[in-house]
């Protein structure tokens, strides 16, 4: 049936599920006064006068990111080399990977803190009760989404033949490791990590249940007592999610032509939240890309 | 728990180079070794809790074996919760399913590998599968007390939504921000169906003789039909299951399964309310199996089109 009318079809939908959006930017541009527009919440966010207020902001910021980067490490380096093993050594066991590593859909995270409660009680007493350790749970919950990624790639790409080639020149599996296999699953590897991270950014229910502080559990607390900041925090992290997923999307068209996309994405859907100061979110942006 | 691990599966490598001593020097490590850092992880940070999470419910205070606490599912209070997270499960997930459903039959006007797609399907992960707390925050900006829309309404047209009691901060406030997860979720999952329709299928009813109805209703619905099932599954899965945003629009109560479950968490320490969580986490999970089970049924389906 006719193009325009699918097309319009898309329009309608995507104005209605902009208003939401819209409407955040336009609660953290109203001024203090009750009346007028402002920039006057963004600036107060950069006020060292008022910093103190925001320090919770600040360390749930902080915490997000230490355990993203924790939690990607943890799941890429535990999880390539068993891919890459079962896909080349065992590969009827892949079945059975791929099952473990869909569970986490199936078991909502609001039940796997019931039973992560008594295991943190163990983790606290050997390692600590670091920001990171929470790390551990996380892993499990990317686990479906990281696996995603990898198998796209590892599917798509002959490693069996690579590393045949490798061995065969008398390479050591360490250097096969590092010269044949990551590079090879690099996009796969990529995205991962980005979804990762994707996902810790937005983890509330584990975190708030175990009483640990991260963006969303800061997030909701200071909604109560300032919620221009955590409006404004909030639209940074979903804009920082969505230009994660956007390089993700980039990435895996980036195969057909065999190079990785050099910039990050031109396109932003919140000008207005890209245009006004923002303190944290380009930060972690330009840290986490290169 | 790991340290038991550890011990089961060194056991057979222990006893196999017991017996081959001499040779031990062109021993290698055998290839299966490599599983088991991943194998422990998941055994202690997965199946481990799992299998406490279910457990849990069967045990008192004491540690006694007990099934009192499976009563707790009969009780009123939490019956009532189970029936509102059916209802919110059950609204939003057919909404989000004829809506998404609808935007991907729009997306197949559009190139699959050009801008505007990337960007939808960007913005379609984080809305379904990262936004949690942050989508309670846009519709408190959007239809909360002194929201944008509310105002709008209220200023323009002097209506009142809110005329009736504040209903967002209750289960019905849930409905439009879960929609708002739903649909994008929807349109993840089912893209991929809609995709596989064929034109030459279109073709072929037109030189049959055919109109687009007798395509609509011979080809598309059913060729569709396990596949949009499944999706609607998966969908009400996803709002069963779903905590945060919940979480961050209702502070008072327990009116859906989630937030029972954290109040029985929060209130652990109370007298005789000791593993209540786990037999509420036993109940979530029972429903959550029958979906999957189902869904995985109607994907076996669905994939026999998409060969």
């Amino acid at each position: 049936m006719s193009v325009a009318l699918r097309r319009l079809l898309l329009a309608v939908v995507g104005l209605v599920f902009l208003l939401p959006i819209v409407a955040m930017v336009e609660f953290t541009l109203r001024s203090p006064s009750g009346s007028g527009y402002g920039l006057d919440h963004w600036a107060a966010i950069l006020d060292p006068e008022r910093e103190r207020s925001y320090r919770n902001l600040f360390e749930g910021v902080a915490n997000s990111l230490t355990l993203a980067v924790v939690t990607a490490a943890l799941v890429l380096v535990l999880l390539v080399p068993t891919m890459v093993l079962v896909s080349l050594r065992y590969p009827r066991l892949m079945r059975v990977l791929e099952f473990v590593c869909i569970v986490p859909i199936t078991v909502p995270a609001i039940v796997l803190v019931v039973g992560l409660a008594p295991v943190y009680g163990v983790v606290v007493r050997v390692a600590g009760g670091g920001t990171w350790t929470l790390a551990l749970a996380y892993g499990v919950t990317v686990l479906p989404f990281a696996f995603r990624a990898l198998q796209t790639d590892l599917s798509a790409s002959n490693l069996a033949t690579l590393t045949e080639a490798a061995r065969t020149l008398g390479a050591s599996w360490p250097r096969v490791m590092t010269t044949v296999i990551v590079p090879t699953l690099r996009r796969g590897i990529l995205a991962a990590a980005f979804i990762t991270v994707a996902v810790v950014l937005g983890e509330y229910t584990i975190a708030s249940l175990l009483n640990r502080v991260n963006l969303q559990t800061a997030l909701v607390q200071v909604s109560r007592s300032d919620p221009y900041a955590a409006v404004i925090f909030a639209l940074l992290a979903l804009l920082f999610a969505f230009t994660l997923l956007l390089l993700i999307g980039r990435v895996g068209t980036a195969r057909s032509r065999g190079v990785l996309p050099a910039s990050p994405g031109s396109v932003s859907p919140a000008s207005g939240a890209a245009a006004s100061p923002a303190p944290v979110a380009p930060a972690p942006t330009s840290k986490a890309v290169r | 728990m790991s340290s038991a691990t550890l011990i089961d599966e060194t056991a057979p490598a222990t006893t196999r180079s017991a017996g081959a001593v001499p040779a031990r020097s062109r021993m290698r490590l055998p290839a299966w070794l490599g599983l088991t850092p991943f194998a422990a992880y998941v055994l202690a940070f997965l199946a481990v809790p799992c299998l406490l999470a279910l457990s849990s419910g069967f045990f008192d205070a004491d540690g006694a074996v007990t099934l009192e606490n499976l009563t707790v599912l009969g009780e009123p209070a939490v019956r009532s919760a189970f029936l509102a997270s059916f209802a919110v499960s059950g609204v939003t997930a057919v909404v989000g399913a004829v809506v998404g459903a609808a935007v991907c039959w729009g997306l197949t006007a559009l190139r699959p590998d050009g801008p505007v797609r990337s960007v939808i399907d960007s913005v379609s992960s984080v809305l379904a599968q990262f936004g949690g707390v942050m989508l309670a925050f846009a519709f408190i900006t959007t239809i909360g007390i002194q929201g944008l829309f509310t105002r709008l309404l209220l200023d323009t047209f002097g209506i009142d939504i809110f005329a009736g009691g504040v209903w967002l901060y209750q289960v019905p406030g849930l409905l439009l921000p879960y929609i708002y997860f739903q649909v994008p979720l929807m349109v993840i999952t089912f893209m991929p169906a809609v995709a596989g329709l064929k034109p030459q299928w279109s073709e072929a009813v037109a030189t049959l003789g055919g109109t687009w109805w007798n395509h609509l209703v011979s080809v598309v619905v059913p060729v569709l039909a396990p596949s949009f099932l499944g999706c609607l599954l998966l969908l009400f899965a996803n709002a069963f299951s779903s905590y945060a945003t919940a979480a961050a629009l209702i502070s008072q109560g327990a009116q859906i399964v989630p937030l029972q479950i954290r109040a029985a968490l929060v209130s652990e320490t109370v007298l005789g309310r000791a593993n209540v969580a786990g037999a509420l986490a036993l109940g979530m999970v029972v429903v959550m199996a029958v979906l999957m089970v189902l869904y995985s049924a109607l994907q076996r389906r669905t994939e026999r089109w998409q060969r």
